[in-house]
């Protein structure tokens, strides 16, 4: 959906993905991540299982919730990318727990 | 348009409601004055249960209306549920009063003696420690144990507010918002006069079901409702995967799947306000208790006011001086429910409280006044 | 990192253009001043990203976003402390303000504080909007500040006001892709025009024509008067109303913008009394001309005032700093003080006409039918109509029935709507049909913060057990 317009002369980070390894860039935040990887990174809400991409971008939506290093339903908006990190898609409603 | 009305239900949240739907459901015509948006709402902001265990310590007759209006929760939820399409989900999976102390546990054995030494139809158990785990693996450490009662249940209770007045407009019952009573005046030749900003109203009979404000309204019409109300807390997280499957007092999971986790008691009367303290000693507990919760997100806190009368036990009332003039007090509109729509309401329809009704007569108060019927 | 301090003589809330300002003014007064701001670093949504952005060609953001660099270096060379990832969830009328960072929270007490929320996009509830691949132009311009990302699906942007054009050009100029943008502002009225005069003398004005032009040169604009979003589990294309006839358009982006409202949840969780503005269709906080609330000892700078734009957030926030530092007892600079009032005045030039021009047309306010309204809680217009049916006077019976405004974004994006809806069906206005009751956390914040929290013995005794 959406593409890196330049040359980004920011360091590369690795995460992943749902498992799978994605090269973000420093700076990025989680959901800018996700967006720019070219997966399929559509959440399913809790309430009826729709299907649901980032939709305001700063922090008021709460559209961009996403698993991460696994703790569910963090902003993926307001926290930047870190080596390592570990982002899931989350499928519903998070688990106690998880 | 003015507008007579066989009764005038003062107060439309669930103890009202529940009265003005049972009495439509008997095809009278009934009107419900109701505060505006803003209103200190205790349905708005209870906590759900249908509980049972330690009602009517004291007081056996309401232990009886108590153990009677659960058991009539099946019968209530279907009923709306045919009328409405509304699923109130109630669901009863037994009630647990968790202990975080040798202390609390002694407490909790307290009143499973004392409820079984008054005879009590809903037996209390105790459960140790280890027995507890079997049952609720999720218990953390400083658990010592609990006191467990089958009976206990929960429901959807915004839903059960929302089904009501669904009922109600399904029934031609008025419903009539930023109508707050200010007067009530006993005509000549009998019926009432009600006063409100959005004009006057008639009606044969009035019932008060105004929660706190009864206190105020029952002097008018000399009845008497006593009120010392309290603030509670409580905190909802987020929805969230099924984690309980039982029914903690203070701790239960919704048919969402939010945890709700309350209450608390406080002498203050700001419903508006929240404070962080209590909130952390909810918290807190919440967390020793189910140390899983730990990390979810709490997205939203409230506070309300409970109605509570002067010695906690419900007032059912009807008054001498001004035949007609009901009142309604009680801390359970979710527990009594049942009973609210199908006993009470035929009695107020009838015109006359029977002896289901006698022992919460409010002249078990040393100021009562000399006219009360019940 | 958690404040290195319990109390302090200035807390400032939120690091845009009016939160830096003001931060800045009241540290270099002498008050100990923190600044506390959600985002990873400072600039709120105006100069998102300012240090980290990857665009460093200047041409490209434009001047209007390089000016807050210089305003940025001001705050750093003041001593005010600024803590990031700072989420501030709580604030009562003693100003006790309570803060997450890092996944804990402290509790800190403030003399004096600043609320510099600013503004969020106003809702657009139109069919289809929760639709994956349906976003905020907001969003569009945060992706390319934050990280240098353009569009590269088919894209469609639909609305309008200022920041529609304005990020148009932006994508163009970074090599993305736009194939059409829906515009849905009304022709020029004659209410609009008696204000035109006031624009034209505005800073506006000059950079918005310009805007208009570079961008229509290379993408098709159409006027419609119905706009909706398809597709079954992803935006497929859009529906719009064109001069009457119905016309479809395949797009794997929609970028939504009507104007931006004030973010007024924290200040209502503290009390601060808020009124309807008509003009700007908004609930808007009511404060003197120092910034000052209804609760004493809290002020609101910029857009979360009411929308001003990022020059007269910047000047409404030096004004409030120099506030704070009067009441706290200290000396402030008279001139300068007095400079920014002329500033501000002469920026909120033209507020009007832009009011009056960009004012959103009722059918993209207020939705009828199967359109979602609480994205949160997936609850319909129909459901809120209902509601009203059945006997709810104002949102917070309509929130008992159906759960409006009860998710994690606490109202924030159906609020609007709902009381608008409301009022409609009610007949009556908004001020009369009133707001959510909003109650702190105003972001979600996790159980085990809430525990860590200090609590007391009255507390403790006040919980049942």
């Amino acid at each position: 959906m959406f593409r890196r317009a330049m040359a980004d002369p920011r360091p590369e980070v690795g995460i992943t993905i749902d498992g799978a390894a994605v090269r973000a860039r420093e700076g990025d935040t989680v959901a800018a991540a996700l967006l720019a990887s070219g997966r399929d990174v559509r959440r399913r809400t809790a309430v009826s299982g729709a299907a649901r991409l980032p939709f305001c971008m700063m922090g008021v939506c709460f559209d961009c919730l996403v698993s991460i290093d696994g703790v569910g339903n963090r902003q993926g908006c307001l926290i930047a990318v870190r080596e390592g990190m570990r982002v899931e898609v989350q499928r519903g409603a998070r688990q106690v727990g998880r | 348009m003015r507008r007579d009305y066989d009764v005038a239900v003062i107060g439309g949240g669930l103890l009202g409601s529940a009265i003005a739907w049972g009495l439509g459901r008997l095809d009278a015509r009934v009107c419900v004055l109701d505060e505006g948006d803003i209103a200190r709402r205790a349905s708005r902001a209870n906590f759900a249960l249908v509980w049972v265990q330690g009602k009517g310590l004291g007081f056996p007759a309401y232990a009886d209306w108590t153990v009677e209006g659960a058991g009539r929760w099946p019968e209530l939820a279907e009923a709306l549920r045919y009328q409405t399409g509304l699923d109130l989900c109630y669901e009863r999976p037994g009630g647990f009063h968790m202990a975080l102390s040798e202390r609390e546990m002694e407490a909790r054995a307290a009143v499973a003696s004392r409820m079984a030494a008054q005879g009590a139809a809903a037996g209390i158990e105790l459960l140790g420690r280890d027995e507890l785990r079997r049952l609720m693996p999720q218990i953390g450490p400083d658990v010592v144990g609990a006191s467990y009662c089958p009976m206990d249940g929960h429901v959807n209770s915004l839903r059960t507010f929302r089904a009501f007045h669904e009922g109600m407009r399904g029934l031609g019952v008025d419903y009539r918002a930023e109508a707050p009573v200010e007067a009530i005046e006993a005509r000549p030749g009998g019926g009432f006069e009600l006063r409100t900003p959005a004009g006057e109203m008639g009606a044969a009979r009035v019932v008060l079901a105004a929660g706190n404000a009864n206190e105020r309204l029952a002097r008018q019409v000399g009845l008497h409702a006593p009120m010392l109300p309290t603030r509670g807390q409580i905190i909802v997280t987020e929805r969230t995967g099924r984690f309980l499957d039982h029914l903690v007092m203070t701790i239960r999971q919704t048919d969402e799947g939010s945890i709700m986790i309350g209450d608390s008691k406080e002498e203050v009367l700001e419903d508006a306000e929240t404070t962080l303290r209590v909130g952390a000693v909810i918290a807190d507990r919440a967390r020793r208790i189910f140390p899983a919760l730990a990390r979810l997100n709490v997205v939203r806190t409230w506070s309300g006011i409970r109605v509570m009368t002067r010695d906690g036990f419900p007032i059912y009332d009807e008054s001498t001086s001004h035949p007609g003039a009901f009142v309604a007090c009680c801390h359970s509109g979710v527990t009594l429910a049942a009973q609210h729509a199908f006993v009470l309401a035929p009695m107020i329809l009838a015109g006359r409280l029977d002896a289901r009704a006698a022992p919460f007569s409010a002249r078990r108060f040393a100021d009562a006044p000399a006219t009360l019927a019940a | 990192m958690s404040p290195p301090h319990e109390s302090y003589d200035v807390v400032v809330v939120g690091a845009g253009p009016a939160g830096i300002a003001a931060a800045t003014v009241a540290a270099e007064g002498g008050a100990r001043t923190l600044l506390l701001d959600e985002n990873p670093g400072p600039g709120g949504q105006v100069w998102r990203a300012i240090d980290s952005t990857p665009l460093r060609d200047e041409a490209l953001l434009g001047a209007d976003y390089w000016a807050g660099r210089r305003e940025v270096e001001r705050l750093r060379a003041s001593p005010a402390e600024v803590i990031h990832r700072a989420t501030v969830w709580s604030l009562d009328r003693h100003l006790e303000i309570a803060v997450s960072v890092g996944g804990g929270s402290a509790v800190l007490q403030a003399r004096r504080v600043i609320l510099a929320t600013g503004a969020m996009e106003r809702p657009f509830p139109i069919p289809g909007w929760t639709l994956p691949g349906v976003m905020t132009a907001g969003a569009a311009q945060g992706l390319l500040k934050g990280s240098g990302l353009v569009p590269d699906v088919p894209t469609v942007l639909a609305g309008q006001g200022p920041l529609l054009w304005l990020l148009a050009a932006q994508i163009l100029r970074a090599g993305g892709r736009i194939e059409r943008i829906l515009e849905t502002t009304p022709r020029l009225t004659a209410a609009a025009l008696r204000h035109a005069p006031g624009f034209v003398l505005s800073p506006y004005f000059r950079k918005g024509l310009a805007l208009m032009r570079e961008v229509r040169g290379s993408v098709p604009v159409v006027r419609v008067t119905a706009l909706e979003a398809l597709g079954a589990d992803r935006l497929e294309a859009v529906r719009y109303e064109a001069g009457g006839r119905h016309e479809e358009f395949a797009a794997g982006l929609l970028l939504l913008h009507q104007g931006v409202v004030p973010e007024v949840n924290l200040a209502m969780a503290a009390g601060v009394r808020h009124g309807w503005d008509e003009a700007q269709l908004c609930w808007r906080p009511e404060t003197d001309a120092d910034g000052q609330t209804s609760v004493p000892g809290i002020a609101i700078a910029g857009d979360g005032a009411g929308i001003g734009g990022a020059g007269a957030a910047t000047l409404a926030g030096r004004i409030a700093g120099h506030a704070a530092l009067t009441a706290l007892g200290r000396d402030t600079d008279a001139a300068a003080l007095a400079a920014a009032r002329r500033g501000l005045r002469r920026a909120l030039r033209g507020r009007a006409f832009l009011d009056r021009l960009y004012r959103p047309p009722d059918r993209f306010r207020i939705p009828a039918g199967d359109t979602i309204v609480c994205r949160c809680e997936e609850v319909r217009a129909r459901d809120v109509l209902r509601a009203v049916e059945i006997g709810a006077a104002g949102p917070n019976q309509a929130k008992a029935y159906l759960r409006a405004g009860m998710g994690p974004c606490q109202g924030r994006l159906c609020g609007l709507t709902v009381t608008e809806l409301i009022a409609r069906a009610r007949g009556r206005t908004p001020q009369q049909i009133g707001h959510y009751r909003l109650r702190p956390p105003v972001k979600p914040i996790t159980l085990e913060e809430l525990a860590n929290l200090p609590a007391d013995d009255e507390a403790r005794a006040a919980v049942v057990r």
